[in-house]
């Protein structure tokens, strides 16, 4: 089990370490000078080649990247060209609010989307089936700005039950709109995946036998059938929740929800290298993060992956 | 007279899809005593196993559902209940408690994910109203009864880190957990080996015996039917065509198709050319009804009298087939395992021998039987020689080319000649291939036959040679038995009409009566075409029926090799006589 954690964790590291080189690559990719990006339009060629002097844009590819690494290791990742903050400050700043999102989001699809994808199963070939899988139809094909448009136009706007912008400073209802919009993707998919799952494992041999012992229905579901047929909802959902950790960027511009999503898509705006090469290395964190935990929870899922 | 411990009256049991209702059971009648063992035998597709889960009520509806009959079971007072007439919350109290169930398959009817003890202990906490302490002790109990090793480790472990033979004890302990008064069997030792298979059907003998319980022995081989059962019910396609005692069944049967059963198992006392098939006795018209045909009135020796291989024949085949030059020669192959990670890096210099230096050839046209126990080497040895597996090390050489030192691309055109039937008819068809289809893709990626209408023609004319029907072209494997799809592997890999066969215990998933003809047509199929078989089996006695020379194996090493008949009558090792004991029904048959 030791080894397995430190393997997982060497797997990890060299991920990382992939990220960040391509994260610091990137800016060489990118159309337009971060420098003249600052000063803006009317600024004169002798003040923006002091600024690339000054950001060390001037000095070579190699000599930028090991100093871009030292500073990393140290938990540095630069100051904003924009605002002149931090970065690493900014991150934090904004994440709590994007992980209040993912997590109720996610906590909210999981739970529901696991009780539907049963009842569907269960169901199967019945109306209560159809109905289900139809709305879990539009879950997925809907996009997620028109479905929250829509929300906001019903809920905010006409009915006006529900308030349509800003963070839950002002109130816990102002998590409901962009908590659900965020929800309705994942709840749609995750209940699909459950329901096909379930399906088959109930016609496994297993599900007879613990019928042959006479026990109930319901303990026939949700202990025998239920965890064998966990495995692929747990990759969806981690999937899911890396990608909604990482900024939500519809949701968030949306809602105007002050998180990792509304940042990065500024950072963009403005060319902020270090904004994006932060935002782009938390992303790479969490998936590398969340993808451990999986790896751990299928241990405990399914006995025979233990030594692998 | 007692009242039966089970009565079953006019039973009729029925599927309906959107095509068509099928009457699974016929309106049938039999009872079970306590104390003693009613075998129910059939092939697949008879309703025995759609029987025994109308009694226990778990049928699965839709598409199945009971519509007739009555099931009296007899209570411990002495009252009768009808479990069909019972709601199903009622009904739950019988299950796994006064009337339980062992299944075919323990490989896959024990839950992944739960440990073994809990999956006992399920059911006694369920029925019985006592401790988890209290439980656990009667499950370790109960694993001793069930002669489990080590039960203190085992009550902890999952099911996969154990046997086959021990899941199947697990399963037995499982549904004698609380002292059923009715244990019913359905083909519980279908799925292993033959030397395993004897332990398991003494051990519930014994447990029959001890707690005195009615039990419903449910399978296709009347030899092991009669290891066990003190009565017996024949069934065919839903009903019942004979019924009687053990020795009435076995000594006089009357009914064409318990002959056919009877005499398609293949003997171990003399070689027979071909297996006589039910096919021989009887025939079945296009409504269902039988017709006995002239054979139906004959003893079983005089049926297979003028089949009889002499003992001339036997020798002067042996003596043309040594005369030649070998296709197959295999020289000190070994084939290692590394073990399963255990270092940090998943590095590990153990290895697990699987395959330990063997040698052998095989002669054009010869059958060689490979015959051991499950994890001797034998399926490993199959796929070295294929190099589905890369051996270790030594030579395997086919025509005088050394196989091991070919590069992919030869070792393609030469797999044209190479081809394999394995082992689970269940997991070697692609789901979403029509059964057509899946002939066809090797044909068309071979480049076999000129146009489609060539290939098709060519693709229902192996169908037929299979037993099948020109209209299962287009149908899906789900909608074929076991039996049926292990005869569909077999044509599809007699497609490019290979000179070399390896049959990886292809016929060991088959009911007798289907293996018997599928044996029979690989004999022809091997005399029309000149083929050379390796063929792979735990089954002593099919093996003997179809080789000419047999190496048993054990542990990876070939312990013994011969000539068929002197190894079945004077084996040399000890654990080739277990092999031949081991066979069911042969105290009674020989």
């Amino acid at each position: 089990m030791i080894s397995y954690i430190i393997r997982k964790c060497g797997y990890a590291l060299a991920v990382l370490f992939g990220v960040v080189t391509t994260a610091f690559l990137i800016n060489f990719v990118l159309p337009g000078d971060p420098a003249r990006l600052m000063l803006g339009q009317r600024a004169d060629e002798q003040s923006i080649q002091a600024l690339r002097v000054q950001l060390g844009l001037d000095k070579p590819m190699y000599e930028q990247y090991t100093k871009y690494i030292g500073r990393l290791i140290q938990g540095d990742l630069g100051v904003s060209y924009s605002t002149n903050r931090d970065v690493l400050e900014t991150i934090v700043d904004k994440f709590p609010a994007t992980a209040l999102l993912a997590i109720t989001a996610m906590f909210f699809s999981t739970l529901l989307g696991i009780i539907l994808g049963i009842i569907a199963a269960i169901k199967a070939n019945t109306w209560i089936d159809a109905t289900t899988m139809g709305f879990a139809l539009l879950g997925i094909s809907l996009p997620s700005f028109v479905f929250g448009l829509l929300l906001l136009l019903l809920f905010g706007e006409i009915w006006k039950i529900l308030p349509s912008s800003g963070y839950i400073d002002k109130g816990i209802s102002h998590l409901f709109l962009p908590m659900i919009t965020l929800a309705f993707r994942p709840l749609s998919i995750i209940a699909r995946v459950t329901r096909s799952s379930m399906l088959d494992v109930l016609n496994q041999d297993y599900v007879r036998t613990a019928r042959a012992k006479g026990l109930s229905e319901s303990s026939v579901i949700l202990r025998h059938a239920l965890r064998n047929a966990l495995n692929p909802v747990v990759t969806t959902v981690s999937a899911w929740f890396s990608g909604l950790l990482a900024g939500t960027f519809f949701v968030e511009y949306i809602f105007n929800w002050p998180g990792i999503g509304t940042l990065a898509i500024s950072a963009i705006e403005k060319l902020d290298y270090p904004i994006i090469q932060g935002t782009v290395l938390l992303t790479a964190i969490i998936f590398v993060v969340v993808n451990a935990i999986v790896d751990i929870i299928y241990v405990f899922l399914d006995p025979k992956v233990k030594l692998s | 007279m007692n009242t039966p411990l089970l009565q079953v009256k006019n039973l009729i049991t029925e599927f309906r899809s959107e095509e068509r209702t099928h009457q699974a059971v016929q309106d049938i009648s039999f009872s079970v005593e306590r104390g003693k063992t009613l075998g129910i035998v059939g092939e697949s597709g008879s309703g025995k196993s759609v029987t025994s889960l109308s009694v226990m009520r778990l049928i699965p509806d839709p598409p199945g559902r009971i519509i007739q009959g009555e099931i009296l079971f007899t209570e411990q007072d002495g009252s009768q209940t009808d479990l069909l007439s019972l709601p199903e919350d009622k009904m739950r109290k019988y299950r796994g408690n006064q009337i339980s169930m062992i299944f075919q398959e323990p490989m896959t009817s024990l839950n992944p994910v739960i440990k073994c003890g809990q999956q006992i202990m399920e059911a006694i906490i369920l029925h019985e109203n006592i401790s988890k302490d209290e439980a656990r002790h009667r499950v370790l109990q109960l694993m001793k009864e069930a002669q489990l090793p080590r039960p203190e480790a085992m009550i902890d472990q999952y099911p996969h880190q154990l046997s086959g033979g021990q899941k199947q004890r697990v399963m037995i302990a499982m549904a004698m957990s609380c002292n059923p008064s009715l244990l019913i069997a359905d083909e519980p030792t279908t799925a292993l080996d033959v030397t395993v298979q004897a332990t398991i059907l003494d051990l519930m003998r014994d447990l029959q015996k001890k707690h005195n319980m009615g039990m419903m022995f449910i399978t296709h081989d009347l030899g092991v039917v009669s290891e066990i059962a003190d009565d017996i019910i024949v069934m065919y396609k839903g009903k019942i065509v004979e019924q009687g005692s053990v020795q009435d069944i076995f000594q006089n049967p009357q009914h064409p198709y318990t002959k056919g059963l009877l005499a398609c198992r293949p003997r171990l006392d003399k070689k027979l050319h071909i297996l006589p098939t039910v096919r021989d006795f009887m025939d079945e018209n296009p409504d269902g009804s039988i017709t006995a045909k002239s054979l139906a009135h004959a003893s079983i020796d005089e049926v297979v009298e003028h089949n009889i291989v002499s003992e001339e024949q036997i020798n002067k085949r042996n003596e043309e087939l040594s005369s030649l030059q070998p296709l197959l020669t295999v020289d000190n192959l070994k084939v290692y395992f590394p073990m399963r990670n255990s270092g940090l890096f998943g590095n590990s210099s153990e290895m697990v021998k699987a395959v330990d230096n063997i040698s052998f050839d095989v002669k054009p046209g010869e059958t060689l039987g490979l015959v051991g126990e499950s994890g001797c080497g034998k399926t490993t040895t199959g796929r070295a020689i294929l190099r589905l597996v890369e051996p270790t090390d030594g030579s395997i050489m086919f025509k005088g080319q050394d196989i091991r030192s070919l590069s992919k691309h030869e070792l393609k055109g030469l797999r044209k000649n190479f081809q394999i039937i394995f082992q689970d008819p269940y997991s070697s068809l692609n789901p979403r291939l029509s059964v057509g289809s899946a002939i066809m893709e090797v044909l068309n990626v071979h480049k076999v036959l000129d146009n489609e209408k060539q290939r098709k023609e060519y693709v229902l004319y192996l169908l037929d040679k299979v037993n099948l029907e020109p209209y299962h072209f287009s149908n899906y494997p789900h909608e074929f038995s076991g039996g049926q799809r292990q005869r569909i592997c077999i044509a599809r890999a007699l497609a490019l009409k290979p000179e070399f066969l390896i049959c990886d215990e292809s016929v060991s998933a088959l009911d007798v009566s289907v293996q018997a003809q599928v044996l029979n047509l690989l004999v022809q199929l091997r005399e029309e075409f000149k083929l050379t078989y390796i063929f792979i089996s735990h089954d002593l006695s099919v093996v003997k029926f179809i080789s000419d020379r047999i190496a048993v194996m054990n542990a990876g090493s070939i312990i013994e090799i011969g000539n068929a008949r002197d190894i079945y009558e004077n084996p040399q090792q000890e654990y080739t006589q277990r092999l031949i004991d081991a066979i069911p029904g042969n105290h009674s048959f020989s």
